[in-house]
Parts: C-alpha cells; sequence; structure tokens
C-alpha cells in the first residue's frame, strides 16, 4: 500500500482466509458444542438440522478447524513471542482498558494481550481435538475405556468453556480498538492506527519499505 | 414408548418439572441368583416380547451367548466359575441388564431432553426417537448397560417391559423364569421376599448372603439376591459400590451452570466496557501530529 492512502498492509489473502475459516467453524463448533453442554442451549441444535445431526457434524467441523488452525500458527508464530516490551506493556493494562493509557512501551505487530490469546488457543484446540477425538460416536469412542472417556468429556466441556471465553474476549478487543477489524477483513490498516496501537510493528515495516 | 405418561418423576436436559401429577408405587424386579439355573429363559422372553434379535454370534468356548449386552440383547446371562472356598467349585450365574437406579447416570448425564425418561414407579425408560447417539449414558452409566445400535446410533437397553408394566403387567422375563428366580412387584414387598430368602440360604450355610440394593446409586429397581453379598464382584464384575463417577457429576453438575452464567457475564462485561469507556479509536490529530 502507498503512503498516498494512509493504508499499511496487515494480512495477506491467504492470511484472511485461513483466519476466516478458523473464525467459522469455531463459531459453529460453539453453538453446536453449547447446544449439548446444557438444555439451555439445547435450541441451537435447530441451527444444524436437529440434535442428531448437531451430534454428527459438530466433530466433523471440529477436524476443519483443527487443520485450519495448524495453518494460522504456522502463520503467526513468529511474531507471537514475548518480549519486554510486552510485559512493561502489560503494566499499564488498566489504563489501556480505561482509555487514559500513555507513554506506552513500543510494541510489534501483537500485544500481549494478542499473544495470551494465540498461546491459549495453541494449547487448548489441540487438547479439543484430542478429548473430542476420544469421545467421537459412532467412530472412535469404542477403542476408549469408560473411565478415560469420562475424563475426556470433561476435558471437552472445560475447555471449551475457556476457549469460547478467550475469544470473547478476542472478538470484544477487536470491536473495541476502532480500526482493527478492516485489518482482517481488507488486510489493511490506517497508518495512524499502526503507529499508535503497534510503534515498533510500524517502524519496522517503515524500515523495510513495507508501506 | 409413547403412552400418556402422567408420573415421570425425572426428564433428562429438562429444567422444568415434567408431567408428574400421577404417584405410582415403586415396583422392582428381585433376581434370586441362588435360584437361576442358566437357562436363558428370560433371554429369548425379552427378544419375543420387545421383538429384537440380535445377529446370530460365535461360540466362544463359554456359556455367555451373546457374549455381552448390545443395543439387540438388553439381557444377558453371565456366567462366572468361582472358588469362594478352596476346592469347591461354585457357578454363579448373573442375569445382568439395567438396574433401572433411582439415582440414574445415564439421565444425568444425557444431553436430549426426553431421551431418558424416569417414572414414579422406578423406572427409567429410554425414548429413543429423542436420542441424539452422543453416547453420554455409556459415560454416566456405573454399570456399563446402555449400546449405542449400530443401525440407527440410538441407545438401547432393558425398559422393564414399562410398556407392560404401565398397563398393570410384570415383565415378559418374570413370566418366563421356570425357577421363579425372577419375581417382581412393589420395591417394599420385594425387599420383604429378599429377606426370607436370605434367611433360608444363611440356613443352608452361606453366611454372607445378602441384597444387593445398592445405595450408592440410591437403590435400584432391578435388585439381586447373592449368596456371597460381601463380595459381588465374583458375579461377573458386579460393582462393590457402584456410584456416578465423580467425573460424571463434576462433568454434569455445577460446573456447567457456572461455566454457562460465565460466558453470559463475559458478554455482558464487555458490553458494559464499551458502554463506560467507548471505543479505542486513534485520533485523527496523533496522525498528523506524529507526521
Ligand atoms: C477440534 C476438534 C473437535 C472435535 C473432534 C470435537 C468433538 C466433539 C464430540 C465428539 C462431542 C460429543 C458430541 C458429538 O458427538 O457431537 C463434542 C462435544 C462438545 N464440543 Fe467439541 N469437538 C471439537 C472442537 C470443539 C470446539 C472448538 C468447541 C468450542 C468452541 C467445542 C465445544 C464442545 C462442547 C461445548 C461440547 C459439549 C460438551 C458437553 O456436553 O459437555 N468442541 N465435541
Ligand atoms: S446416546 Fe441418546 S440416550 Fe444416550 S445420552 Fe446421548 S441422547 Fe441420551
Ligand atoms: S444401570 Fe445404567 S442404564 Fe440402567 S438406570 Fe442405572 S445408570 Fe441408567
Amino acid at each position: 500500500m502507498s503512503n498516498k492512502t494512509n493504508l499499511v498492509a496487515r494480512y495477506s489473502a491467504s492470511e484472511r482466509i485461513n483466519h476466516w475459516l478458523v473464525a467459522i467453524t469455531f463459531v459453529m463448533l460453539a453453538f453446536s458444542g453449547l447446544a449439548l453442554f446444557h438444555p439451555a442451549f439445547f435450541f441451537l441444535t435447530n441451527l444444524f438440522g436437529g440434535g442428531s445431526w448437531t451430534r454428527i457434524l459438530h466433530p466433523f467441523i471440529g477436524v476443519v478447524m483443527f487443520v485450519s488452525f495448524l495453518g494460522l500458527i504456522a502463520k503467526f508464530i513468529g511474531q507471537n513471542h514475548i518480549t519486554k516490551a510486552d510485559l512493561e506493556w502489560q503494566k499499564h493494562l488498566g489504563d489501556i482498558m480505561a482509555n487514559k493509557a500513555k507513554n506506552l512501551p513500543e510494541i510489534g505487530k501483537y500485544n500481549i494481550g494478542q499473544k495470551y490469546l494465540f498461546w491459549s488457543l495453541v494449547v487448548i484446540i489441540p487438547l479439543l481435538m484430542l478429548s473430542g477425538f476420544i469421545i467421537w460416536r459412532p467412530y472412535f469412542a469404542l477403542y476408549f475405556p469408560v473411565d478415560i472417556i469420562r475424563v475426556a468429556v470433561l476435558v471437552h466441556a472445560v475447555a471449551a468453556f475457556l476457549a469460547i471465553m478467550t475469544i470473547i474476549v478476542h472478538v470484544y478487543a477487536a470491536i473495541w480498538t476502532k480500526g482493527s477489524i478492516r485489518a482482517m477483513t481488507r488486510g489493511t490498516v490506517t497508518t495512524a492506527w499502526a503507529r499508535h496501537h503497534h510503534p515498533a510493528w510500524y517502524k519496522e515495516i517503515s524500515r523495510e519499505n513495507k508501506l | 414408548m409413547a403412552l400418556q405418561s402422567l408420573d415421570i418423576l425425572r426428564r433428562s436436559a429438562t429444567t422444568t418439572p415434567s408431567p408428574g401429577v400421577r404417584q405410582t408405587t415403586e415396583v422392582a424386579k428381585l433376581i434370586d441368583v441362588s435360584k437361576c439355573i442358566g437357562c436363558k429363559a428370560c433371554q429369548s422372553a425379552c427378544m419375543e416380547w420387545n421383538d429384537i434379535r440380535d445377529e446370530i454370534g460365535s461360540n466362544a468356548g463359554i456359556y455367555d451367548n451373546p457374549r455381552d449386552l448390545s443395543a439387540d440383547s438388553w439381557t444377558v446371562m453371565r456366567f462366572s466359575e468361582v472358588e469362594v472356598e478352596k476346592d469347591k467349585l461354585e457357578w454363579l450365574i448373573r442375569k445382568d441388564g439395567c438396574m433401572h437406579c433411582a439415582d440414574p447416570g445415564c439421565l444425568k448425564a444425557c444431553p436430549a431432553p426426553g431421551a431418558i425418561i424416569q417414572y414414579s414407579n422406578g423406572i427409567v425408560d429410554f425414548h429413543e426417537e429423542n436420542c441424539i447417539g452422543c453416547g453420554y449414558c455409556i459415560a454416566g452409566c456405573p454399570f456399563n448397560v446402555p449400546r449405542i445400535s449400530k443401525k440407527d446410533n440410538k441407545a438401547y437397553k432393558c425398559t422393564l417391559c414399562s410398556d407392560r408394566v404401565g398397563v398393570g403387567m410384570e415383565p415378559a422375563c418374570i413370566k418366563s423364569c421356570p425357577t421363579g428366580a425372577l419375581v417382581f412387584g412393589t420395591k417394599e414387598d420385594m425387599i420383604q421376599h429378599a429377606e426370607e430368602r436370605i434367611v433360608d440360604l444363611k440356613e443352608r450355610g452361606f453366611s454372607n448372603a445378602g441384597l444387593y440394593d445398592p445405595q450408592g446409586v440410591g437403590g435400584t429397581h432391578v435388585m439381586y439376591v447373592l449368596h456371597h453379598a460381601d463380595q459381588p464382584e465374583l458375579y461377573h464384575g458386579l460393582p462393590k459400590d457402584p456410584s456416578i463417577s465423580p467425573m460424571v457429576t463434576l462433568w454434569k453438575g455445577i460446573t456447567k451452570p457456572l461455566m454457562s452464567l460465565g460466558i453470559g457475564l463475559g458478554v455482558l462485561v464487555g458490553f458494559f466496557h464499551y458502554i463506560k469507556v467507548g471505543p479505542n479509536e486513534v485520533e485523527e490529530e496523533s496522525e498528523s501530529e506524529q507526521q
């Protein structure tokens, strides 16, 4: 992108497609999973063609999400190592949340909240895949003893809860931080956004003349 | 069973009361293991009444036939050769199947509204038309009873002939038993009958004879008279003190409402944070300032 338009590139088309594949399948998994999680959510089975279809589809969608998520890990892991500046930035979190932050340390492409999101999902999603695999009927559950299935179903429910909470924070952060969503829809952010939220990243891409 | 049921005590995945104005007396099947000769008439009667035929299997060199409970075989005789006293072989034959627990783990685990019903007479019944085939009931059951059919992916098990009992008949297996090892009646009567049998067995030298009505699952509506009630494991691994696994209680207990609340709160906190502090915007000036 040229400076004229005041935009900088943040995500390539393949990164965006990959992100939305994970996002769409995640939402489908959360809805179909919650449907079986508690009677209060059972009505969600209507979105998937009834109870049996919900039960059938959920794990297959899970596999699609897991494979897509591996792609996201490969694409984003390089930028997600936690740095000294991140830890310094974290100390200002209260001010940041209150929209009162000043003189923040210069951070790179991701802030520490985004990095926590990344690493949480790196742990939780394989856990969901593994536990989901163990309780997957009629194909795989029959190969596991009932004690293992009982642990797996509990792990799956708790991990799903954690994943959903993490994603609620993620989605809210994107809504709250104006100018973020276009990064994943259009691939670009404004230079002001980049300088303000991710100054070290902005400097780096300026240096590399990637604007 | 789609009978007009006004006597429902509990219904799976349902948080409001089910139709329950009709009060029925608690029933029980009593299986007197000491009288069972292993003829499998009850297995045949079960097949006939429910009109289900399992696939013909192969002989595994033991009397257990079929080898295990299945979606098509809701009761199976389990044969165990044991020596409680040295050099004194005993052949213990236990009719296996659903115990119709007062506190049914299957029902607690089931996510599908109305797929599992507990009537006030104590019968725990699967309503397959509401079953989604998730298999949670298998994880919930302390007795390893429910089986999912390979044909339709629905869970099946003994109904205690709820369709017969509902119209005042006794279960089909009871009708067929030639030795009187199977009896059926009110739970109270069955306990009393068992006690008489236990006195008799004790007189005959089975000093540990007793009733199997495990309180860990609130008691059951299928009970056993055992000659070795102190060692129920002898009878093909009948659990000594069964209860719903703590894993299942943790999974299905208070954690779920709490987690559901957590999800709702998470969304609300976000919303009100936005309402309170507004969006995190990059002001236009900062753009020109820094340029
Ligand atoms: C990654 C691969 C995944 C696989 C293979 C998988 C598999 C399963 C299976 C087999 C079940 C049992 C019901 C059924 O058969 O449909 C289940 C339940 C569930 N899944 Fe997943 N799942 C995966 C990912 C997820 C994700 C990402 C979420 C949340 C966002 C999720 C949330 C749930 C929930 C809430 C339940 C209900 C658990 C309960 O009843 O306690 N799953 N999953
Ligand atoms: S398999 Fe059917 S009966 Fe068993 S828990 Fe799932 S929905 Fe309920
Ligand atoms: S024995 Fe198993 S299937 Fe039968 S009522 Fe108890 S928990 Fe349910």
